[in-house]
């Protein structure tokens, strides 16, 4: 299971913008994942609290974005959405499609609390 | 993709930061801090560094991907007398246990590195770079790496190489490119193995594991390989002459090779702007 590398890669990060913005703690992580990022945001839910464990993120809630898989054809110039194993136009049938969305695995957000924010 | 100008603002998730949209709501006392930066930022850094170290020194680094027993080191068994006569080659192994793989690699006099993923099911751009500190890469000229076997987790993690190369052995099924799509749309060449069992597994056709990964929009080329027959190695040594070619003719122009899979990651990036 390599959610939880990424879980703990995810923690890595959030302390690294918890540390530049000198907050105390982070309550809320939010990402957008795609269907073809490799990561299933599940698994990924549920590797998340041994990753906080101890961290400034330990009470933090997550909050994951599901981002749709969307191709965009070379042929017709439509875009379509698509299901992550079948990337083909659903207006031509060509499948010498581009990738728009879907293989997103990002940190979009952290809602953190600063010390400066009691003063 | 970087994590400064907003290239990582795509159409699929620009609602998210838009006024009104869901990530701008912030609790009362708390303050929203819009990162927008890949979760394995610092795998890909390391991958890139990786990658300038590999064309600093000249080598093609191929990535072999495939689930535990496609035949991955089978392949490289096959082609290494041939390819031996052409290039200097090292190869790095992983699996979770033994140095079995290893092993073989070295009985045909090739350099072979280890690595002992204890419970990882991939290698990571981290442990790539730890093993290259155990090969001289001014002393070859291909590096494979044999990745752990799982058809799932090894295309999450950019190592910096320059090609993927996925192996699908006959007694798999043709239909592993739709059931594991983040992998096959990864591959830069599928090698389809195991060939000389067709006969008896004709359940599996070579045209449907084709149209399967067409509908991955995967344009890879398809090989037929028998490493025990050695039939359609040569058709890869000439894939891997190519990639040599075009990686050198790279290097001259203070270019690199970059898997596939990459370049649409940054079209998508690119339209979003």
């Amino acid at each position: 299971m390599h959610e939880l590398s990424v879980c703990q890669a995810l923690i890595a990060q959030v302390e690294q913008v918890a540390r530049q913005q000198q907050a105390e703690r982070v309550s809320c992580i939010r990402l957008a994942i795609g269907a073809l990022s490799g990561v299933e945001p599940q698994l990924l839910a549920q590797a998340y609290p041994l990753a906080a464990a101890g961290s400034v993120a330990q009470d933090a809630e997550l909050q994951i974005e599901s981002v749709p898989v969307r191709v965009h054809c070379d042929q017709c110039d439509k875009d379509s959405d698509v299901t992550a194993n079948h990337l083909v136009c659903e207006h031509c049938g060509n499948w010498r499609t581009t990738l728009i969305g879907g293989d997103e695995l990002l940190l979009t957000q952290v809602e953190l609390y600063r010390e400066q924010t009691y003063v | 993709m970087c994590d400064t100008c907003g290239c990582n603002v795509t159409h699929g998730n620009k609602h998210l930061i838009a006024p009104g949209g869901k990530l701008e709501k912030v609790g009362q006392h708390a303050d929203a801090v819009s990162v927008l930066r890949g979760l394995l930022s610092e795998n890909d850094q390391l991958a890139a560094h990786n990658r300038a170290h590999f064309d600093r020194h000249g080598v093609l680094a191929i990535n072999l991907m495939s689930s535990p027993g496609a035949g991955k080191t089978a392949l490289l068994e096959a082609s290494l007398p041939v390819l031996q006569t052409r290039y200097r080659v090292a190869v790095i192994e992983g699996d979770l246990e033994t140095e079995n793989d290893a092993q073989r690699i070295r009985a045909r006099g090739v350099e072979a590195v280890q690595i002992v993923t204890g419970t990882a099911c991939h290698l990571d751009a981290h442990m790539i770079h730890q093993a290259l500190h155990q090969i001289d890469l001014d002393a070859i000229d291909i590096l494979f790496i044999e990745n752990v076997g799982n058809l799932v987790c090894p295309a999450s993690f950019d190592l910096g190489q320059h090609r993927n190369v996925t192996l699908l052995s006959v007694p798999e099924g043709d239909d592993k490119p739709s059931k594991y799509p983040v992998m096959f749309r990864a591959a830069d060449l599928v090698a389809l193995t195991k060939v000389d069992l067709l006969p008896v597994l004709d359940d599996f056709s070579p045209a449907r594991a084709k149209h399967n990964l067409e509908a991955l929009a995967n344009p890879a080329p398809v090989l037929e390989l028998s490493a025990r027959r050695e039939d359609g190695v040569d058709a890869w040594l000439n894939w891997l002459d190519a990639q040599v070619t075009a990686h050198r003719a790279a290097c001259g122009c203070d270019e690199t090779l970059r898997p596939k899979v990459q370049p649409d990651g940054t079209a998508l990036h690119g339209l979003a702007l």
